[in-house]
């Protein structure tokens, strides 16, 4: 009764299996990363020293919000998308997506919105110059007029999350092998249900704002400019209501890879399951009311200011015990070191880091300092970098070996990751100095006193870009010519229903469900 | 193999702990670190920042050597190759309580300090003198209340330094065209607005970052304990001239502060004076170039060209070229619902009248025209009716 995928093209354009369409989303978000990354790559080259050299000030603009634009929903959403496709079908043992003509189209009408918000960048006045958080009325009255392409993408690629949670959504609630009980998921799969049911609250709250400044800019409303009775300050509360939930949207997933990998490579279950299910039910919570942190500045009265500090604090007490788990599951383990592991590792050290910034940022006094420098740069990429992207890379070496039947090359994947490791914390830890000595961020050209550490920066930059070169090289020298493996297991403690299936896996997967004890 | 990845992986992380540790370490004893942390600054509000932030980050500190303590020793003892085997245990709910009720104690004693410097931060009650400052795209305006003292302060550097065809100085992206000066030991509230986006008036060395936002003003305040020059820069992201809009402080003695404030007056006096004189095409065209150079060469380009598709070309343009009337409406009163700002209440009749003037002859535009300060003045006043 099982059978092959088409042939050709027709076997992307058409499919439904839930494998080919996670390889899409995959290969999708990698391209969208280089992308994304190549942008990251001008805005360091320009800022490598004093003065302009490189491109204008107008462009550099375009490159920083294209950048966090490409990056955020182009690279690390998608990618996680990518891995729920291929993961949690196996995982529960399903054996495809609950709706997969649905899963088909929300993968391709991706490529359609990042065509159309890449297209801006040629197009006469330039694209998207106003931040990746587009504050009104930079992004209203003074956009480009390439702001609707803009606002039509969002849309776009709002619909396609929204369509991807649904069916995350359905697939996890209805479709778990008989046995499979909501406590006995594994965490990537509680950590994406989550995620999913993030996306569907906040996403329309996206549409929302981009379509009260399509209003405004095309239709004569004022939501958002003070002349005609709006106000500024609703577009950065709509736009956090939507943003910081979204910050967990991207997190979240990355601790579940990481809450798979590393009991398998400490040969010890997952300390604290279920303390793990309610901190990430938590925080998916508190997500939801403490997005004016991000605009303590703003002039918010003193009772706002004080409440969403503290609120924000409370974040930390669920972070932390899921770091605590964490590392409780490798105390007294049988630890080895391999690739997956090592980038689980940094990402429990280097997001740890980031929630140390977290919680510094978090105190309103002292937001006054840090907001909008360098420090909130460095901050949020240890948080979506060094968390997040490390997460993916991770689970990528993880369970690249079990899709494909072909090993990766440890040594090689062993020193993309020290690479990695080390351009990351050059680019990003002088951040925090450039920050801490006054720095704001999205600046084109900077004071002398900045110029050695965002030279230092540059340099960790370009390391870290080409490490990415050598990720891409690996992952296809794994599945052209990788070592063929056909245990079930890769790893040796590796647990779930995953492991349980041939390798390399068929295309078909439990057709039959299997029973969970 | 594997066993030799993992001392260097402690390395690192190690290093990646102790290089904020040492840079704050050497920061306090005031060496040449002094760029890697946040500066002390000169007020009271600064001081209380500061200190929560050094408090915060040692807790971060201390948490971080025990967590990150932990797992190195497990990364060190509990591996597979030194013949570790693993145990099974996954649940205690002692020691789970425990690291949630701890976290929630040390978030508590830091919200008690927090909340005290923020209720003072917020507290601009019974300020001695009120500086408005509005932003516009790219500089600062900054408005003596009760004084009848206002000017706006822009940046000072070349654009050639910018551009790297001439050395940049000390103060590269940091100088302005005239620095707000103010009183120090004197309780001031600043009033912040913009006219077009959001920016934000930051100086670091006083702790106040303020978002100025269009048609809602924000109140902060400061009182500066020394005297000195202090640097700051916007903050919120403004255009493509965000980078090139610095602040800078002169903060002097109250008897300096008064008698700059008497000058500053008399000079206000004589360029009022000014604009009932009548100017030659020539002088006009001296000043005009100037002057536009200032303040409207940043979006038309000092080749009046613009940027297509966002910036308008003045070069050949129907404004410039067209009625005087019209083009005097254009810069005094701006354009609605477009980047170009209403001038009339930043530049001084002369100094539109002379960009006026040069807009009208200059690359090509040879219309012959002269557009003198009363001109200006007769068209304002007209409005006004």
């Amino acid at each position: 009764m099982a059978h092959g995928p088409a042939q050709g093209i027709t076997r992307w354009l058409y499919t439904t299996n839930h494998k080919d369409i996670g390889t899409l989303y995959l290969w999708f978000s990698f391209a969208m990363f280089l992308l994304g990354g190549f942008f990251a790559m001008v805005i360091r080259a320009e800022l490598f020293e004093p003065g302009m050299q490189i491109v204008k000030p107008e462009f550099f603009n375009q490159m920083t919000t294209m950048h966090g634009l490409v990056m955020v929903f182009g690279a690390i959403m998608p990618v996680f998308v990518g891995l729920a496709n291929w993961q949690i079908p196996m995982m529960i043992g399903a054996p495809d997506m609950a709706l997969p003509r649905m899963n088909n189209l929300s993968f391709w009408i991706l490529p359609f919105a990042f065509a159309l918000m890449a297209s801006t960048l040629f197009m006469e006045g330039g694209g998207p110059n106003f931040g990746w958080t587009f504050y009104a009325p930079l992004s209203t009255t003074y956009a480009p007029d390439s702001v609707n392409y803009f606002i039509f993408a969002v849309h776009i690629l709002g619909a396609s999350s929204i369509m991807g949670s649904i069916n995350i959504i359905a697939t996890v609630l209805n479709m778990r092998a008989p046995g499979m009980t909501m406590m006995k998921m594994p965490l990537f799969v509680w950590t994406w249900l989550i995620t999913a049911f993030l996306l569907v609250a906040v996403m329309p709250v996206l549409a929302g704002a981009v379509t009260m400044m399509l209003m405004d800019i095309n239709f004569g409303t004022s939501f958002f400019d003070a002349a005609g009775g709006g106000d500024p300050v609703l577009f950065q509360h709509v736009f956090w209501f939507f943003g910081h939930p979204e910050v967990y949207i991207i997190i979240l997933p990355a601790f579940g890879v990481i809450s798979q990998i590393i009991p398998t490579f400490s040969r010890k279950p997952l300390f604290g399951y279920s303390s793990m299910v309610y901190a990430t039910a938590a925080i998916a919570f508190l997500s939801f009311i403490v997005w004016a942190h991000h605009m303590f500045t703003v002039g918010m009265p003193l009772a706002g200011e004080l409440y969403f500090m503290y609120a924000t604090l409370l974040i930390a007490v669920p972070t932390g015990v899921k770091v605590f788990n964490w590392i409780t599951t490798m105390f007294r383990g049988s630890l080895t070191f391999e690739t997956p592991m090592l980038f689980a590792i940094a990402v429990v050290v280097l997001f740890t880091l980031g929630g140390f910034t977290g919680l510094m940022l978090a105190i309103a006094p002292a937001d006054i300092q840090y907001h909008d420098s360098y420090f909130v740069v460095a901050h949020f990429h240890y948080v979506m970098v060094a968390g997040a992207v490390f997460a993916a890379t991770g689970a990528v070496y993880y369970w690249l070996p079990k899709w494909c039947g072909r090993m990766y090359d440890e040594t090689l994947g062993k020193t993309q990751f020290w690479i990695s490791f080390i351009g990351f914390n050059i680019t990003f830890f002088p951040q925090h100095f450039l920050g801490l000595a006054g720095m704001p961020r999205r600046y084109a050209d900077y004071a002398l006193q900045f110029a050695d550490w965002n030279m230092v920066s540059s340099i960790g930059a370009f390391i870290y870009g080409a490490s990415q070169l050598l990720f891409l090289f690996i992952v296809v020298q794994a599945i052209r010519n990788g070592r063929p493996v056909s245990e079930p297991k890769t790893w040796e403690g590796a647990e779930g229903l995953e492991w349980t299936l041939p390798t390399p896996v068929p295309y078909h997967t439990f057709t039959t469900p299997p029973e969970v004890r | 193999m594997l066993s030799r990845a993992k001392p260097l992986v402690m390395r690192l992380l190690g290093t990646v702990l102790l290089l904020p540790l040492a840079s704050i370490v050497c920061a306090e004893e005031g060496s040449f670190w002094d760029g890697l942390n946040m500066p002390r600054g000169v007020t009271s509000v600064s001081r209380q920042v500061y200190d929560l932030h050094m408090a915060v980050f040692w807790i971060c500190v201390v948490i971080g050597v025990v967590v990150f303590g932990v797992m190195f020793y497990s990364m060190y003892a509990h591996r597979k190759s030194k013949g570790a085997k693993a145990s099974n245990f996954h649940e205690s709910t002692a020691v789970e309580i425990a690291w949630t009720v701890v976290p929630t104690l040390i978030l508590l004693v830091m919200a008690f300090p927090a909340t005290t410097a923020l209720l003072d931060l917020y507290d601009t009650s019974e300020a001695d003198m009120d500086i408005k400052i509005t932003a516009y795209q790219w500089k600062w305006q900054y408005e003596y209340m009760g004084e009848g003292v206002s000017f706006m302060s822009e940046l000072s550097t070349p654009e050639s330094a910018i551009y790297n065809s001439t050395p940049k100085s000390e103060f590269y992206l940091q100088e302005v065209s005239e620095p707000l000066v103010l009183p120090v030991g004197k309780k001031i509230r600043f009033l912040i607005t913009a006219k077009d986006v959001l920016h934000a008036w930051w100086v670091p060395a006083f702790a106040v970052k303020r978002d100025a936002i269009p048609g809602f003003i924000n109140e902060t305040w400061t009182r500066i304990d020394e005297p000195g020059v202090y640097r700051g820069e916007c903050a919120e992201l403004c255009g493509k001239g965000h980078a090139f809009m610095p602040i800078v402080v002169n903060a002097v003695p109250e008897p300096e502060y008064n008698a700059w404030l008497a000058e500053k007056k008399t000079a206000m006096a004589a360029e009022r004076e000014l604009a009932s004189k009548q100017f030659g095409l020539d002088d006009l065209m001296v000043k005009g170039e100037e002057a536009y150079n200032r303040s409207c060469a940043a979006c038309h380009m000092g080749n009046g060209e613009g940027i297509a598709g966002v910036f308008p070309a003045l070069k050949g343009s129907p404004v410039a070229l067209g009625a005087i009337e019209q083009h005097l409406d254009v810069v005094i009163n701006g354009t609605a619902g477009t980047a170009m700002q209403a001038f009339g209440g930043q530049l001084s009749e002369v100094d539109l009248a002379a960009i006026i003037t040069y807009e009208r002859n200059a690359w090509g535009n040879n219309t012959g025209d002269v557009v003198q300060p009363v001109d200006v003045l007769k068209f304002k006043q007209g409005r006004e009716k």
